[in-house]
């Protein structure tokens, strides 16, 4: 099947900005769907509020543009109740981690089998600017017009203490490596996070002084290495991509229908 | 012994109803008074093969069960007060979407944290208003265990047929107390099952283009129409729109609904009405109190009726209209500053005939509290 | 039959609640009377005053509390100092000797049980407490009969515990039909 095949034309053009890595990660994403060779009507995506959310709307899946920072939720009573269903769930930065971060640790420790994609361009684009639980200690945003005093997550090392079976990482930039790890993660039985560094040209790069889009692609490029890499040695700043973890754990499903083995006895 | 004879709580008896209805899916958090619903269906559920999810809290509660709804599943959740006020967003998004699924809040005392153990009736606006925007919903309320049953597996259908969330707004005394019911026959009560659609696969499917009579076919997710759904204004293909005509068309239609059908769900108990010179009006746990009086004067030979609301909103208007027109004094009771007496002051002919016997302190009102107020509206003093 | 209004009242973890219920359950299930059941008590699972009230008739109960008991049980000190005003007169007000020293002249039959003290010395441990008070109250009013309280106890405790139960309950009816 053709990428063409996967999104509903009729929707376009996209709501997104020139420059946007959004769209990216949708092309990712679905090359990634066609690789593994899934069928259409056994994808579920679920979004929540924001740019990122967005994505939903323009794929041919069965698509639910939920709520603000609710979408894990969502996906985990469609998830259970239908469980041959396949979940994907983009979010943004701040839609997954300060709205919604309570539910995205839990998703995480639950392991219930879908895959939550936080796009992570460090700003919160819809409403105009402001900074999220991403943009990090020193960076401008509209609401940080003097200066961000906020720290910011490691979404990475959030989602391993959170107890996700399957945390990877990358960014716009590596096409490649992206279309692999949302592959691998789809592929993946269990709660799999894939974190993408993105770029927003209009807002985070625009008040920080990142230059065009293409400039803060290179910037991906620079400031990120491979996991274990002789460059992160030398330069502990750099930060690392790909596959974080990856492991068998009970899949919350699978449990339960042992709960449900377990009830019909009577024991 | 009966089999079908019981003595247990509310909330028991409010999952015996759901399972009865058809319902197979259930997410929740534990909240007093209604952590008795959340813990039988944890039992129960597994049982018959449903699923059950304690979550994190009470929006993704909420949110789980409307997941759960849209591929096919009949689905609730409960919740008390504090609960109720956190899934207010996503109960607006049910509605937007039309996901049907039912929502028990099971009322305790005050505002707030409030008195968690005592009784209370203080969300009537709150389910009527508590999400933003232009909205219907349908609310329904019980005073006795019977009915605590018939009215849940009636949320359950109305649910199904208006495509919408009801709430069943219970409170801590029916809630906790035991009483003797029966559990009806399977079939004895009639069930209303998901209108799903006869778009064939391959066809264009509009899933939010609503037939001439209101309803809306729905295909389940999973299944062969793939659509998109959102809590933006939507047009037919479920797609974000800021086209007026299409926001008035859908706003329209959301309320349209529900309002257009008040009489068909309208539900309430009528006792001693065809001559009654005061008419008490009650709902829910308050209305036991009412009853009582009743009975307590009309064997006396006093001529005091009671109607028994069990459908709040949309608010029978007419009905209250017609069955107070001839009465020289109407006294509302409930457990609150007086939420239900605003709508019925707007409704009867005579709104300065319209008194409030009520309690807002935790405390169950009694027969004498309403006693107190007849004899103050009767000029016999307390 | 007359309608009879109880109020059971104690400390949480005392049985009180459970055993109110089980007495209704008996009325409902095994007698086809009407009874309600309600409870109120505070956040504490645990130590916290509890009360639990019980109507059984033959008739429809709508109002479900109870404002006048003809029957009242005390448990704790705090309970009795509480509600004893409340009793109807010529009413039944049942104590138990360990925990309630009774100072109030009420108009109401005033039964002073070693209830707890009995089950201590007879069986040993205070979990059984509360079925040896509804077998007093039983044994004192006839108001269900004690095979009906055991059918109860037969769906809703775990088999191991019937036994003690029974005998706890036994033991209180004996003691309350020294007082018919």
């Amino acid at each position: 099947m053709a990428i063409k095949d996967y999104i509903r034309e009729r929707f376009f053009p996209h709501i997104w900005c020139p420059g946007c890595g959004h769209g990216m990660v949708l092309n990712g994403l679905l090359r990634a769907i066609e690789k593994i060779g899934l069928d259409k009507n056994e994808i579920v995506m679920v979004s929540g509020i924001g740019c990122s959310a967005r994505i939903s709307g323009y794929v041919d899946f069965h698509t639910l543009h939920s709520i603000h920072g609710r979408a894990l939720s969502f996906a985990t009573g469609i998830k259970m109740s239908r469980p041959e269903l396949k979940l994907i769930v983009p979010m943004g930065d701040g839609d997954a981690l300060a709205i919604g971060g309570n539910h995205f640790i839990h998703a995480a420790r639950r392991n219930m089998d879908m895959t939550a994609i936080i796009i992570n361009n460090r700003i919160y684009g819809m409403t105009g600017g402001q900074h999220s639980p991403l943009s990090g200690y020193g960076t401008m945003s509209a609401t940080s017009p003097y200066s961000n005093i906020d720290n910011d997550f490691d979404v990475v090392e959030l989602s391993v203490a959170a107890g996700a079976s399957f945390v990877g990482r990358t960014t716009t930039y590596h096409t490649k490596q992206m279309t692999d790890i949302l592959g691998q993660a789809i592929i993946h039985k269990g709660f799999s996070v894939v974190e993408i560094m993105s770029q927003c040209p209009t807002y985070f790069g625009r008040k920080n002084r990142l230059g065009s889009a293409i400039d803060m692609l290179e910037g991906f490029r620079k400031n990120t290495t491979p996991i274990g890499s002789k460059a992160k040695q030398k330069d502990p700043d750099l930060i690392e991509r790909g596959i974080f973890v990856r492991k068998k754990m009970p899949e919350y499903c699978d449990e339960y229908d042992k709960i449900i083995k377990r009830a019909m006895k009577g024991n | 012994m009966n089999e079908n004879l019981k003595f247990i709580q509310g909330n028991e008896f409010c999952v015996e109803a759901a399972l009865y209805a058809g319902l197979d899916f259930y997410a929740g958090y534990p909240i007093t008074p209604s952590t008795e619903i959340l813990e039988h269906m944890a039992k129960r559920l597994p049982e018959i093969g449903g699923k059950f999810l304690q979550m994190e809290d009470e929006i993704a509660s909420l949110c789980a069960i409307i997941g759960a709804s849209l591929t096919g599943h009949k689905v609730m959740t409960a919740t008390s007060g504090p609960g109720f006020s956190l899934m207010q967003e996503a109960l607006g998004y049910a509605i937007m979407a039309e996901i049907p699924c039912v929502i028990v809040d099971v009322q305790r005392g005050g505002s707030s944290t409030g008195i968690p153990t005592h009784v209370g009736q203080g969300d009537v606006m709150q389910a009527r208003w508590g999400t933003h925007g232009d909205h219907a919903i349908i609310v329904m309320t019980a005073s006795n265990h019977q009915d605590v049953f018939a009215i849940t597996v009636d949320a359950f259908n109305l649910a199904e047929t208006y495509r919408t969330p009801v709430i069943l707004l219970f409170d801590e005394v029916v809630g906790h107390m035991r009483e003797r019911i029966f559990i009806p026959a399977k079939g004895e009560i009639p069930l209303v099952e998901r209108l799903r659609t006869s778009v064939k696969k391959g066809v264009d499917f509009h899933p939010y283009l609503p037939r001439e009579d209101g309803r809306l076919p729905i295909s389940d997710f999973g299944e062969a129409h793939r659509y998109n759904v959102t809590g933006m204004v939507h047009d037919m293909w479920g797609f974000p729109s800021d086209n007026p005509k299409i926001a008035y068309g859908l706003v329209r239609h959301l309320v349209d609904k529900i309002e257009n059908n008040t009489d068909k769900i309208a539900r309430y108990k009528e006792y001693y009405l065809e001559d009654a010179r005061t008419i008490l009006i009650s709902y829910g746990s308050a209305a036991r109190s009412a009853l009582h009086v009743v009975e307590n004067r009309r064997s006396r030979g006093e001529s005091l009726g009671l109607l028994e609301l069990q459908t709040l909103w949309p608010f029978p208007y007419s009905l209250v209209q017609e069955k107070c027109a001839d009465a020289k004094y109407v006294v509302v009771v409930e457990m609150n500053a007086g939420q239900v007496l605003q709508s019925v002051k707007i409704c009867v002919d005579r709104p300065e005939r319209v008194f409030l016997a009520n309690r807002i302190d935790g405390v169950f009102i009694t027969p004498t509290d309403i006693r107190n107020i007849l004899r103050l509206i009767e000029g016999k003093g307390v | 039959m007359e309608r009879h209004r109880l109020v059971f009242s104690g400390s949480g973890g005392q049985g009180i609640i459970t055993a109110a219920v089980i007495l209704a359950e008996a009325a409902v299930l095994y007698e086809n009377l009407i009874a309600v059941q309600t409870q109120s008590y505070g956040a504490e699972a645990r130590g916290g005053a509890t009360r639990s009230d019980v109507i059984i008739s033959d008739s429809a109960i709508y109002f479900p509390k109870v404002i006048q008991p003809n029957i009242l049980v005390c448990l704790t000190q705090e309970a009795y100092n509480k509600f004893n005003p409340i009793i109807r007169p010529g009413g039944l007000l049942i104590t138990d000797t360990r925990y309630v020293k009774t100072y109030m002249k009420v108009d109401a039959q005033q039964r002073e049980l070693p209830m707890y003290q009995t089950v201590m010395d007879n069986i040993g441990t205070s979990i059984v407490f509360n079925m040896c008070m509804l077998g007093a109250l039983i044994g004192i009013t006839d108001l269900v009969k004690s095979e009906s309280i055991i059918n109860v106890l037969k769906t809703s405790i775990p088999s191991d515990f019937l036994e003690i139960n029974q005998k706890a309950l036994d033991l209180g009816i004996k003691m309350g039909n020294a007082y018919k």
